[in-house]
């Protein structure tokens, strides 16, 4: 029925687009901009793993119509690391604690574990577990997730610390 | 367990899961994102009813939408395509993808509508008529088994698929010959496996060459030759490709009537089809729920607690049509004495149909339940005579000298301590400090518990069960194939012919190559075949590819050793015997000097065939098709068969408290001792008990699949079907214990399926020790909240 | 799950949201968080013919000290007024039940508004409203009207908004009483951030003696609406807030329910949760005030 031009940002470049009103983002960035890494699990705004960053603030992809998304800087699993031939500290450090399994929930894991450390580089294992509290797993019992979140933030606390500091 | 790597190099050790790599840049390829130009997106229409004839379908308003290519019903599906097998000998219950004149349960498919786009084709499903005569229908699996029930099946005449009374052992007379006996009734409802993705398939239809290519989110064992059978194809003209990547599994993504449908479609469309099953189709038409269980258990014992015989009657309620649900009550025959040492049994499997879900494959393929039915009978017999239940289970468990043990079935346990991994547990829980935890807390007027459970994991995926529940079938092979090449740049490719959901297969595959071969893991690459080039598989079932793939993986490797150092004899000049095979090169043990690179001799296996041994065949290459260790046998007449081969051991101990008045169950430590022999990969193996744990945390406390009295399924999204997030699975410590096994290339045992084993026997064990001070009891999962706070308030109620 | 095909616009401001909800007669809905209603559009259980989005109307949004009250733009995002001061400061029982509502990525998306305009039986921010007597405030083009939470929702899922009307603002009153505020929320839920099976609120004034001079009691998820529980509040006045005096308020919430039953709990349950609900809420309330720290 109706179909609108929007245009934002996805992983830092823009993008402009038709869509029906009706398409969520989940299925925008997945079916219209190819980027897959996005997953759908239920389409009802309950397991996370549609999760994205909306203008710096983890969302869930499916409860949002794209023709929502105009003027918005996205953020998805595809834009977490450096380069693509490379991970950031927080993917390395999920990788480091084994803290996926089929790998279907990472990237709304990936997501709402980046949206944390944005914020701080201490939580506690409460906050942790309260940051990915809307983000199922079936296969990994959130343990390895847990621990691979708490490794990101000491590695990424000691990112800035000058050498030398350590004595070598 | 053996000093840290047991003498391996790369086996035991710490080691990052490679494919993790492509799912952390969000590069998995899982079903949904394959996509194909002209490809066409189905829907489907589901019957509202759980039992209606169907009267009359019309879809013109439906093919009138725009963007609609086709609508088709049962009946056309009858007409093009053979019905989905049954394990059991069931030849009058039909089964197709979509429901043919008779719907059997609220969210059978009806119809499936194809268009450009998703959208367009609910908007079109929205529209198709269905004229339905609803009949009377039956959703309790005890009232479907009593005279005059409703039929799911009219031509079957029953509702009764299959009972057995299996007798294993003078269970009478030892019955009589004990001083003591309780009788108990355990109940687990209908839970399933639920991964995150749900099923789907992509088929696309080559008529020139003759081929059908699909790409689907499947963990199931011949499900290329089903598809084939089912399609009307022979098996060389259907390609499953195993490259997708699966979003979780744990047994249950069959996905055989989408994938028929699939083919079909694409076929008769000329075009590719893709059905993606929605969360709603999931949860209550995607046939994929898991065990619903009514056990009624006697046990008799000694006044010291020793149980001497068991009889177990398990009613299995598998819904509307049997795939190979029913086995699931076959394979725990395989452990049926859990680790006890229980000398006669007697056990009544009754599978009975329901107007209900179908029932498909849950991890551990009905041996958690099981578990659950034996550890209520040790706590209640622990209860009974005022014992402590760890001491009460000390005294029945096998000993460790007394392995290889024959239970009375006809499996035999190839090794284990369990009374080392228990005391592990126990020692990492610190037993008496959680029971003065335990304690103080109900000083303080708290109800709280300390569970406890000691289970099996069976492994090695034997389907013994299938011809012992169905004679006509002789099955008695369960394979796995692997192959390795040494390309002519000195790389190494193995080749595996099954698909993985989160297992690490390629890790241990690499592993296992790089130990043989003495290459770092990292520089073997792992490819997936399709069905055409794949040799034999029975796919990740039975917690079996640890062994199996293994297994193939080791022995192809050492074939490909044994050309290399054959090759290294013929050019030195030397016997084989006085070599060393050291990194991939190969010396003259007394003169290291004297030796031949591994590139000079892949150099010679792919050019200098004039170098090589005579009668060698030309190239580095092996392949190894193994079969399950303990090998193939047929049941005898009473029933007793060796089922899987190698059997890892879990203990549990669990500290809980409830809410009094609300029923709320919060878990505190929680410490699973665990044995599976040699661990190919810690992190792998530790992964998949964590997962497994939580799942069970899911069965024993929050998930059901609930029916109301109409048959609906009223618990159908996930606002209801309830998966526990973070905050309901505590953090839990794993205490690894090694018995390797006997029958096993490097002495792994399986362990995909660890954890769900052990977890509801001892979350319930927790819940039930919670409540003993109280008097009460409960012997049914899930132990919700209300369940829970129900008993307590009728509680209160007698006591005011 | 694909949403029903629905036409969608963007107003640029309140007045012409209430135009074209007025030309709509009914087939139009707000969309401000989407976290109600766009589960309910995928399962095709709402199908509005048009969707009027109001998130970017800058009228709707904010959070302002208004001295004896606070109002919170209708659509507010419940995590911002989480972390909002004068929120945490000045209504704190508003603060402490958005705590439990949802998840990081639910409470990023969903309002205030929406939650009060949607009126789950279970929801939090209509149960901590209602305990504070906030008002609503909605227009349509026949004017702006200020309703009390007191008879706002009819019944589950069900308020007097009009299809025609657009919530603008919720103002919250501020207890300004001498002596100590402390509040308590607590709720049943089978998983953390579930919809509760039941759950409390609670505020109360302690005088320098311990005294209890105002009570606020409101129980959500037991009953078709959330309720007030005015005989518990009027047991509570006067007294010292002694386990007694929470018993037989507690006991006095359980006499006004009337609790529904669902798949997940049967009303004897709910209503002896919500009465120990209502005791936990009060003994919170009480350990804050006397803590001083309300």
């Amino acid at each position: 029925m109706s179909q609108h031009e929007i245009t934002l940002t996805v992983n830092g470049t823009a993008r402009r687009a038709t869509v029906p009103a009706r398409q969520t983002l989940v299925d925008f960035l997945r079916d219209t901009l190819r980027l897959t890494g996005t997953h759908v699990g239920c389409e009802h705004g309950v397991c996370g793993a549609c999760s994205v960053l909306l203008d710096g603030k983890p969302v869930r992809s499916c409860l949002i119509f794209a023709v929502q998304a105009e003027g918005a800087a996205v953020v998805t699993v595809e834009g977490l690391a450096p380069d693509p031939e490379g991970l950031s500290v927080l993917q390395d450090s999920f990788w480091e604690m084994h803290g996926l399994q089929c790998g279907y929930c990472t990237p709304g894991m990936l997501i709402a574990a980046h949206a944390l450390l944005q914020q701080t580089l201490e939580p506690s294992e409460a906050e942790i577990r309260e940051a990915i509290g809307g983000n199922l797993c079936r296969c990994t019992g959130y343990k390895p997730i847990v621990e691979a979140i708490a490794l990101a933030a000491r590695r990424l606390r000691g990112a800035n610390v000058p050498e030398g500091r350590d004595g070598g | 367990m053996a000093a840290e790597g047991g003498g391996f190099r790369y086996i035991a050790h710490k080691r990052r899961a490679r494919e993790h790599r492509r799912f952390l840049a969000g590069a998995g390829r899982f079903a949904a994102d394959y996509t194909l130009p002209g490809m066409l997106h189905v829907a489907l229409v589901a019957s509202p009813y759980p039992q209606a004839r169907l009267k009359r379908i019309d879809a013109a308003s439906a093919l009138a939408v725009p963007g609609v290519r086709a609508v088709i019903t049962g009946e056309d599906i009858a007409r093009a395509t053979d019905p989905l097998m049954s394990g059991l000998d069931l030849p009058k219950m039909l089964r197709y993808p979509l429901a043919v004149g008779h719907a059997r349960y609220a969210g059978e498919w009806v119809a499936a509508v194809v268009a450009e786009s998703r959208a367009v084709a609910e908007d079109a499903a929205e529209l198709v008529e269905v004229d339905y005569e609803p009949l009377p229908h039956v959703v309790d699996p005890e009232a479907a088994l009593a005279a005059g029930a409703p039929l799911v099946h009219v031509p079957l005449g029953t509702n009764l698929l299959y009972r057995r009374h299996f007798v294993w052992g003078p269970v009478e007379a030892d019955f009589a010959a004990a001083p003591r006996r309780i009788a108990y009734r355990a109940r687990w409802h209908r839970s399933a496996t639920v991964p995150i993705e749900t099923f789907g398939v992509l088929a696309q239809w080559d008529p020139a060459a003759r081929l059908l290519d699909v790409w689907a989110s499947i963990q199931m064992p011949k499900f290329p030759e089903q598809l084939a059978r089912a399609l009307r194809l022979p098996g060389n003209a259907v390609r499953t490709h195993f490259d997708v990547d699966v979003g979780g599994s744990y047994g249950g993504k069959r996905g055989l009537k989408h994938s028929v449908l699939a083919g079909h479609l694409a076929r008769r469309l000329n075009a590719p089809v893709r059905l993606i099953e929605d969360r709603l189709e999931n949860l209550r038409g995607g046939d994929a729920h898991g065990p619903d269980r009514i056990f009624d258990v006697e046990m008799a014992f000694d006044d010291d607690g020793v149980v001497r015989a068991m009889k177990m009657r398990a009613i299995d309620d598998v819904g509307a049509y049997a795939g190979r649900a029913p086995f699931q009550l076959g394979k725990p025959i395989g452990a049926i004495v859990g680790p006890y040492r229980i000398k006669s049994v007697s056990y009544e499997p009754i599978s009975v149909a329901t107007n209900k879900t179908p029932e498909e494959a849950v991890r551990g393929f009905g041996q958690a339940p099981t578990n659950f039915a034996i550890e209520t009978g040790m706590d209640l017999i622990a209860r009974k005579l005022g014992l402590d239940r760890v001491v009460l289970r000390r005294r029945n468990l096998i000993r460790h000298d007394e392995f290889p043990y024959a239970i009375p079935s006809g499996s035999t346990y190839d090794s284990g301590d369990y009374h080392a991994v228990l005391d592990k547990a126990l020692a990492t829980a610190d037993w008496d400090a959680l029971v003065r935890r335990r304690d103080a807390a109900r000083a303080a007027g708290r109800l709280a518990g300390i569970g406890v459970s000691c289970c099996l994991e069976p492994s090695g995926g034997n389907s013994a069960f299938e011809p012992l529940f169905n004679p006509k079938n002789e099955t008695t092979t369960w394979m796995e194939g692997c192959q390795v090449k040494v390309d002519l740049t000195g790389a190494i490719v193995a080749a595996m012919g099954t698909t993985s959901a989160g297992q690490g297969h390629e890790t241990l595959v690499s592993t296992v190559i790089g130990e043989i071969l003495e290459r770092d893991p990292d520089t073997v690459r792992v490819v997936r075949s399709d069905s055409l080039a794949a040799l034999p598989s029975n796919s990740p079932v039975g917690s079996r590819m640890a062994i199996m793939l293994g297994a193939a993986a080791a022995e192809a490797a050492r074939k490909l050793k044994a050309m290399i150092v054959a090759i290294a004899a013929h050019n030195l000049g030397i016997g084989a015997d006085a070599l060393v095979y050291r990194g991939g090169d190969v010396l003259v043990a007394a003169d290291a000097a004297r030796r031949l690179t591994w590139a000079e001799i892949v150099e010679i296996a792919h050019r200098k065939f004039h170098l090589l041994p005579p009668g060698t065949e030309p190239g580095l290459q092996a392949l190894h098709v193994a079969e399950v260790p303990n090998g193939g046998t047929l049941p005898t007449a009473d029933g007793r068969v060796p089922m899987y081969p190698c059997f890892a051991f879990e203990a549990h101990v669990v500290y809980a408290e409830i809410d009094r008045v609300t029923g709320q169950t919060r878990l505190g430590t929680y410490v699973c001792g665990h044995d599976c022999g040699v661990m190919i990969n810690p992190d792998i193996v530790h992964g998949m008990t964590y997962g497994g744990i939580a799942h069970g945390i899911g069965a024993a406390l929050y998930e059901r699949f609930l029916y109301d009295a109409n048959g609906q399924l009223v618990s159908g999204s996930f606002m209801d079907y309830l998966l526990p997030s973070a905050h309901e699975v505590p953090d839990i410590t794993i205490v690894d214990h090694c018995t390797p096994s006997p029958l096993t290339t490097f002495g792994q045992k399986g362990s995909g399926e660890a954890g769900y084993l052990g977890a509801p026997a001892a979350v319930a064990s927790a819940v039930n020790d919670a409540l003993a001070p109280l008097g009460l009891h409960l012997a049914a999962l899930p132990m919700t909240p209300a369940a829970v706070g129900e008993l307590l308030a009728a509680k209160d109620e007698e006591e005011a | 799950m694909k949403a029903a095909d629905f036409d969608y616009e963007c107003p640029a401001s309140i007045d012409a949201v209430c135009g074209r909800l007025a030309e709509a007669a009914g087939e139009a809905k707000i969309i401000a968080g989407g976290q109600t209603l766009v589960p309910l559009m995928a399962m095709r259980l709402a199908r509005p013919a048009l969707l009027l989005d109001i998130n970017r109307i800058a009228a709707l949004h904010g959070i302002a000290d208004a001295g004896d009250h606070v109002v919170v733009r209708a659509a507010t995002r419940q995590a911002a007024a989480l972390a909002h001061e004068t929120v945490r400061a000045r209504v704190p029982l508003l603060a402490k039940a958005l705590g439990f509502v949802g998840h990081v990525q639910t409470r990023n998306r969903g309002t205030i508004g929406g939650s009060l305009a949607h009126a789950d039986p279970a929801a939090e921010i209509v149960l901590a409203a209602l305990a504070l007597d906030a008002e609503i405030e909605a227009r349509s083009v026949s004017g702006t009207r200020t309703m009390a939470l007191a008879g706002f929702v009819t019944g589950p899922m069900e308020t007097v908004l009009a299809p025609a009307e657009c919530m603008t603002a919720i103002r919250f009153p501020v207890w300004r009483d001498a002596g100590a505020l402390g509040t308590g929320f607590q709720e049943v839920s089978i998983r953390q951030s579930d919809f509760a099976l039941a759950a409390a609120a609670a505020q109360v004034v302690l005088d320098q003696a311990g005294v209890c001079r105002r009570a606020a009691v409101a129980v959500g998820g037991a009953d078709a609406t959330p309720t007030r529980m005015a005989d518990a509040e009027a047991r509570l006045i006067g007294t010292r807030l002694d386990d007694d005096d929470i018993a037989a308020a507690a006991s006095l919430a359980r006499a006004a329910l009337a609790p529904l039953a669902d798949l997940h709990a049967s009303p004897l349950y709910r209503r002896r949760v919500a009465g120990a609900l209502v005791a936990r809420a009060l003994a919170e309330a009480k350990g804050e005030a006397v803590r001083g720290k309300g």
